[in-house]
């Protein structure tokens, strides 16, 4: 064993290394990003194994998948919202008998401080049928992830590992064990079992049904679920994930020791539940995200003499993330006071685009082009150019998802308005902007679409994209988008008449545009730029 | 012994890189560490907040509880006033007197350290300057560092041991400024 400092996004990458992983594919999206970046980094530093950024968490799953195929361990990263892209390829994956150990980790946001939702990944794991680890801790973390891909090659399902935002950006100690090799290829030899054809899949489905009562009991056995005995007044506490560290926090305060039940497998142990419930009156559920396991305590009919609280009954909030306060006032104990200067106020400093910003450009260019049509639209899209909606731009009226700017711009169009303006990043357009603007070629919609060509994915720390800045113009040429009203420009202040000029005359067109507007972000060539002087300076010394 | 610290700042004033000093520092002298950061959409521009928790034993949350730093250090004035909730009544605010004036309310930076300097304990540096007398306005996190370093439960040593490794990557000449850096700070808050 040895100690190293990590994020729990760091020990989750180590511990699949560590496992004997092959391939790790995935999609930048806070707080996930930095599994994937920690293996790109190890990758090049140990020669493997193979880790990539794909062009969208549906991709990656599907890699993922055939590796597993191939008998190899494989992990696929994602944020929370990353999954329902990665949807269809997981439900299926929970179907077919998994191969080589197939591990997803996803990293859930409650609190929305990078996302458009807080929805929790344990039920989306529940939907599928499949395990679901949750660490509390960095330790927790890494052995979670190196015991998730045994349980994946021992039910041959896919195992989720669940973090969530202030575990995974959050640095602690992690003693870490020995490495365990990669399994060699060995493709499922019983092919039926990953066709799924009607035939198949009913067998599969009821195959995976018929072993879910082992795999609960496995997983309700697991040592991640913990109960601890408390003083006996007929109060209890539930916790899940790291609720625990904040219910610890308090303990130490209150009257009387809590008995204490932590899931930290899933499915919950039914039983366990059960039995840890049967002596209460009252017990309390703090759960780091949705009221998972306390809707399934309280079911439609509660059961008698047990009190039930939790984000249901009002005693922790209804939404939002928790943290010591919060679990310390559901636990009934007093406030603790923090400084205060009577009448202080202060403005908030909410994200804004960097100074210099070409995105900032292409605001501008679009709000006076827009100015003179009151009716006009402009969707908008996941990553930097969402902050277009703030001032001192104003720029943009939707986000939604990853895409859906796209998309939402033909409808607008197809109700009736005009001018519309879809506005989308180069990596999130790769994403998922392709497919809807192939609905818009195949229509001829009356709309304009603005690529802002930053050539990185720049909110989530500058990954590359997946095609060269160069490359996407005969992407979107590609589809059919008519040469003529295809313009790729330079998205910079010196250049901002002539193509405020071309969006104008794009925006009168009645039918589809698309305008790339290309500059570097700034952040990512201050940073190449730094490298280069580093270098410099090492060769000098 | 718990020490818990708020680091505070905006966007791009190299909050985390202070955090990873300190952390490191504790961790080698055998204490246990949490740091819990901020990526992602806040970091653009927006204030950054990371909490620090540094302790003898085992620590359960990585969040610092309300009313138990003992310390904030912010690398701009502002910042140093939006997380008194989490300050002890013993506390200190150590905080570089240089604005980040990126939003159009910004009050007038007097005032706002007029109401620092009427916390009990605090204390305000200009990192910026003894930065630039360093050798370059980037060492000004180290500057807070330095500032911090006699309150922190971390031998000075041990801390300048990790400013060393940390730069190291960067040659020589950006070791010696951000050395000289940190030994500003610490000079400035023992005045």
């Amino acid at each position: 064993m040895s100690e190293m400092v990590l994020l729990a996004d760091e020990a989750v990458a180590l511990a699949a290394v560590h496992a004997g992983l092959t391939a790790a594919y995935g999609y930048p999206g806070t707080p996930s990003t930095e599994i994937l970046e920690y293996l790109i980094r190890h990758a090049r530093m140990h020669g493997g194994p193979r880790a990539e950024w794909c062009a969208n968490e549906k991709t990656a799953y599907e890699a993922a998948l055939g590796v597993s195929f191939a008998g190899r361990r494989t992990m696929v990263t994602m944020k929370h919202v990353g999954l329902n892209v990665a949807a269809d390829p997981f439900m299926n994956s929970a179907l077919v008998t998994v191969n080589g150990g197939l591990v997803v980790a996803v990293a859930d946001d409650p609190g929305m401080h990078s996302s458009q939702n807080e929805q929790d990944s344990r039920v989306f794991a529940d939907f599928a049928r499949v395990v679901c680890l949750e660490p509390a801790s960095h330790q927790e973390a890494y052995e979670m992830t190196r015991e998730a891909f045994d349980i994946s090659e021992r039910f041959h399902v896919p195992v989720m590992i669940r973090l969530v935002t202030r575990l995974a950006h959050s640095r602690g100690i992690v003693d870490v064990g020995e490495a365990r090799g990669e399994n060699p290829p060995h493709k499922n030899l019983q092919s039926p079992a990953w066709v799924l054809l009607p035939g198949n899949a009913r067998r599969q489905w009821r195959a995976l049904l018929d072993r879910f009562d082992d795999i609960r009991a496995y997983v309700s056995a697991s040592r991640f679920n913990s109960v601890e005995s408390g003083d006996g007044d007929g109060f209890g506490v539930i916790t899940t994930g790291i609720a625990r560290n904040y219910f610890l926090e308090n303990l130490d305060d209150l009257p009387a020791r809590p008995a204490h039940l932590h899931v930290g497998a899933y499915p919950y142990p039914v039983e366990t539940i059960r039995d840890f419930v049967a002596p209460l009156k009252r017990v309390l559920l703090l759960e780091e995200g949705y009221p998972y396991v306390e809707r399934a305590l309280r079911g439609i009919v509660p059961p008698a003499h047990l009190e039930i609280q939790g984000r249901e009954s009002g005693a922790v909030p209804p939404d939002g993330e928790l943290n010591p306060d919060i679990v310390r006032a559901a636990l009934g104990l007093p406030a603790r006071a923090g400084v205060s200067i009577p009448g202080l106020s202060l403005p908030g400093r909410p994200p804004q685009l960097c100074a210099g910003c070409p995105h900032g450009d292409s605001f501008h260019s679009i709000t006076s082009v827009l100015a003179s049509f009151p009716d006009a639209i402009v969707t908008a899209d996941i990553g930097c150019s969402t902050l277009g909606a703030l001032p001192p731009y104003n720029a943009i009226e939707t986000c939604v998802c990853m895409g859906a700017s796209v998309g939402m711009a033909k409808g607008a169009s197809d109700a009736g308005y005009h001018p519309v303006v879809a506005v989308i990043g180069d990596s999130t357009f790769l994403h998922s902007g392709v497919t809807p603007l192939m609905d818009a070629v195949a229509a001829d919609t009356p709309m304009t679409l603005v690529i802002l060509d930053n050539k990185t994915v720049a909110m989530t720390g500058g990954q590359p994209t997946i095609r060269t800045s160069s490359e996407l113009e005969a992407v979107v040429r590609g589809l059919g988008v008519p040469p003529d009203h295809l313009h790729v420009v330079e998205a910079h202040p010196k250049r901002m008449a002539e193509n405020t000029e071309i969006l104008r005359r794009e925006v009168n067109h009645r039918g589809l545009s698309v305008v790339i507007g290309v500059r570097e972000c700034i952040e990512t060539a201050k940073r190449s730029k730094q490298e280069k002087t580093v270098i410099a300076a090492a060769a000098r010394e | 012994m718990t020490f818990d610290i708020i680091l505070a700042g905006v966007g791009g004033q190299g909050v985390l890189s202070v955090s990873a000093i300190i952390a490191s520092s504790a961790m080698k002298e055998g204490l246990a560490v949490k740091q819990s950061e901020v990526h992602g959409m806040s970091q653009r521009g927006g204030a950054v907040l990371a909490h620090l928790r540094l302790s003898d034993r085992p620590i359960a949350s990585d969040l610092i509880p309300r009313g138990s730093a003992a310390l904030i250090l912010s690398m701009e004035p502002l910042e140093s006033l939006r997380y008194l909730e989490y300050l002890s009544a013993s506390g200190t605010v150590i905080t570089a007197t240089n604005p980040v004036a990126n939003i159009a309310d910004y009050p007038p930076v007097d005032d706002v350290l007029a109401h620092v300097r009427s916390l009990p304990r605090a204390l305000t540096i200009d990192a910026e300057a003894l930065a630039r007398k360093a050798g370059s306005a980037r060492a000004t996190n180290m500057v807070m560092v330095g500032a911090a370093s006699p309150m922190l439960p971390v031998s000075f040593d041990t801390i300048e041991h990790f400013v060393e490794t940390v730069f190291a990557g960067k040659g020589a000449h950006v070791v010696e400024i951000n050395l000289k850096a940190l030994h500003a700070g610490r000079a400035a808050a023992s005045r």
